[in-house]
């Protein structure tokens, strides 16, 4: 295989985005029938679902809290998501990591103190796999939260950002993840602040900062798009209604 | 499974209010960590690091192996960690909890992603032999901040190892014992440490939490280092969210720490060189 160029002469990467550009997204809200609620979220060729199953009574009873609803996260990747090989059995250590790094994320965002002695369970299952596994599943997880009316405190969006010698770059693909520097950053749009940072390559503390603010500046352009997608669903979901209401009404 | 009961409310207050006063339980300030001491073992590799109460045992052994056939130039380092119920009854033998999986990891990922050692300089014959190091850490006493006092054992014990001489004559190697001649030191990079960091709402950063500390904290924050200001490790999964500029303080107060602690490391091991006889001039 050819080196990859990250960044070519004419300033772009190698699928022919700037810099700043993130990839196409895709979000559907509902996509599963028998979830509470449930989101697909595509960017570029990665696709993750998100299914919330809950506010519910405890699988296990020694779960339970009697003040607050617990939070359980489980993460699958379908067998085919990586291309060659490679498929990861349930108790591989990098999902149970990424399973109790949104676990972590979302429980303080989630009014949890309003179902007390109850379960919320997120089931994330990623379908196609081309980098930023982990930020597609946060902003799946948010939008299958919110599509099953649970109470929050604000969006949780995430994206990944790289760093190309001194060139920050947001939402990478695979090919460039595995060749530079990353950082995951969630934040909470509305009051900036970050929920969830990891990174893992060695980088100069004072690039990290600049790589920083770039991520919560592109989460909150992230939530525009997520608001956008959830009050489309809801104004159709209120047509409906009225439609139905109507007919109802003609038949008294 | 035994779960831990759950410090009182009273407790929780009395700590949070203390620490608005800018102080801790145990009388520290709110940036400074507890002391360290390490104690070297009999063996080159061997090393107990005690941080407060906390205590780990790391262990480096070394074993010739043949590569893997598409790196036939690189060798192994193994990081296996075991939480037993030696270190504390919360912990089960035999089953990873899921706070286990998140301190094996980071320790991974700040050690072996790093490439703190360098995997390159284990070679013996390409696509034949390579030393298999395999870092071993005993977590003997649980009282806060496991992860940073598994890291600063760790890579005190790497830097404590050697591994025999060889010699290499057409396709027989051969292994001198170190009476024979003096074994090797590894080429190790740079030093990463972890530090952890715990929040509570609306209250300053703590460094190095204790055990209650950490059960009662909002979220902790651990970040990696090394004397060179490079970030290693960033990983703040989740707890109380913070803003750009908190994050960036933590990671300067860290800078500073982090350069302490290594040169403290090197003192310690600079002790032992000379209490040792590795070397016979």
């Amino acid at each position: 295989m050819s080196r990859l160029e990250i960044l070519n002469l004419a300033g772009l990467r190698h699928d022919n985005r700037r810099p700043y550009e993130l990839r196409s997204l895709a979000l559907s809200l509902s996509p599963s029938p028998t979830a509470d609620g449930s989101a697909q979220v595509t960017q570029g060729l990665t696709t993750v679902q998100a299914s919330v199953f809950g506010p519910r009574e405890p699988r296990q009873r020694a779960a339970a809290a009697h003040d607050k609803a617990s939070v359980v996260v489980e993460v699958g990747v379908v067998p085919w998501a990586q291309g060659q090989g490679g498929s990861r059995s349930r108790g591989d250590k990098r999902l149970l990591e990424i399973g109790a790094a949104i676990r972590q994320t979302f429980e303080p965002v989630i009014l949890t103190h309003l179902y007390p002695r109850s379960e919320i369970t997120v089931q994330v299952q990623v379908l196609a796999a081309d980098g930023g596994i982990l930020p597609t599943a946060i902003n799946a997880v948010t939008l299958a939260l919110i599509d099953a009316g649970i109470s929050m405190l604000d969006y949780v969006t995430a994206v990944s950002v790289g760093l190309h010698l001194k060139q920050a770059m947001l939402d990478l693909s695979a090919p460039e993840e595995s060749d530079l520097p990353t950082l995951v950053v969630a934040a909470l749009p509305e009051s900036g602040r970050v929920t969830l940072a990891q990174m893992e390559t060695r980088l100069h503390v004072d690039r990290f900062e600049e790589m920083l603010r770039l991520g919560v500046a592109a989460c909150s352009v992230l939530k525009e798009e997520m608001e956008a997608a959830v009050k489309q669903r809801t104004t159709r979901v209120v047509e409906r209604m009225a439609i139905s209401a109507k007919g109802a009404a003609k038949d008294d | 499974m035994p779960r831990e009961i759950e410090p009182p409310s009273v407790q929780k207050e009395f700590l949070e209010s203390a620490l608005a006063e800018g102080k801790r339980l145990d009388g520290r300030l709110p940036l400074e960590q507890r002391k360290f001491t390490l104690t070297f073992g009999a063996e080159l590799g061997s090393v107990e690091c005690r941080l407060g109460k906390t205590a780990v045992l790391a262990q480096v052994t070394a074993t010739i192996v043949k590569p893997r056939d598409d790196r036939p130039y690189e060798g192994f380092l193994q990081i296996t960690s075991e939480i037993s119920p030696m270190a504390s009854s919360v912990f089960e033998a035999g089953r990873a909890s899921e706070d286990e999986v998140m301190i094996t990891r980071l320790l991974e990922k700040s050690i072996r992603r790093t490439e703190a050692v360098d995997r390159e300089a284990l070679c013996i014959v390409a696509g034949e032999k390579v030393w298999h190091l395999r870092l071993t850490l005993h977590f003997l006493s649980v009282a806060g901040n496991l992860l940073d006092c598994a890291s600063l054992a760790a890579m005190a014990a790497l830097r404590h190892f050697r591994k025999p001489e060889l010699e290499v004559l057409g396709d027989e190697t051969i292994v001198h014992s170190p009476d024979e001649r003096a074994p090797v030191p590894l080429a190790i990079h740079h030093t990463p440490l972890c530090l952890t960091f715990a929040y509570f709402e609306g209250l300053q950063p703590i460094l190095d939490p204790s055990h209650i500390e950490e059960i009662l904290a909002a979220g902790t924050m651990t970040i990696t280092l090394n004397a060179q200001r490079e970030l290693c490790v960033l990983s703040k999964a989740g707890g109380s969210p913070l803003s750009v500029d908190d994050v960036m303080d933590v990671v300067r107060v860290g800078v500073e720490r982090v350069r302490e602690n290594v040169k403290t490391i090197e003192e310690a091991l600079e002790n032992d060189k000379k209490s040792r006889v590795v070397e016979v001039l």
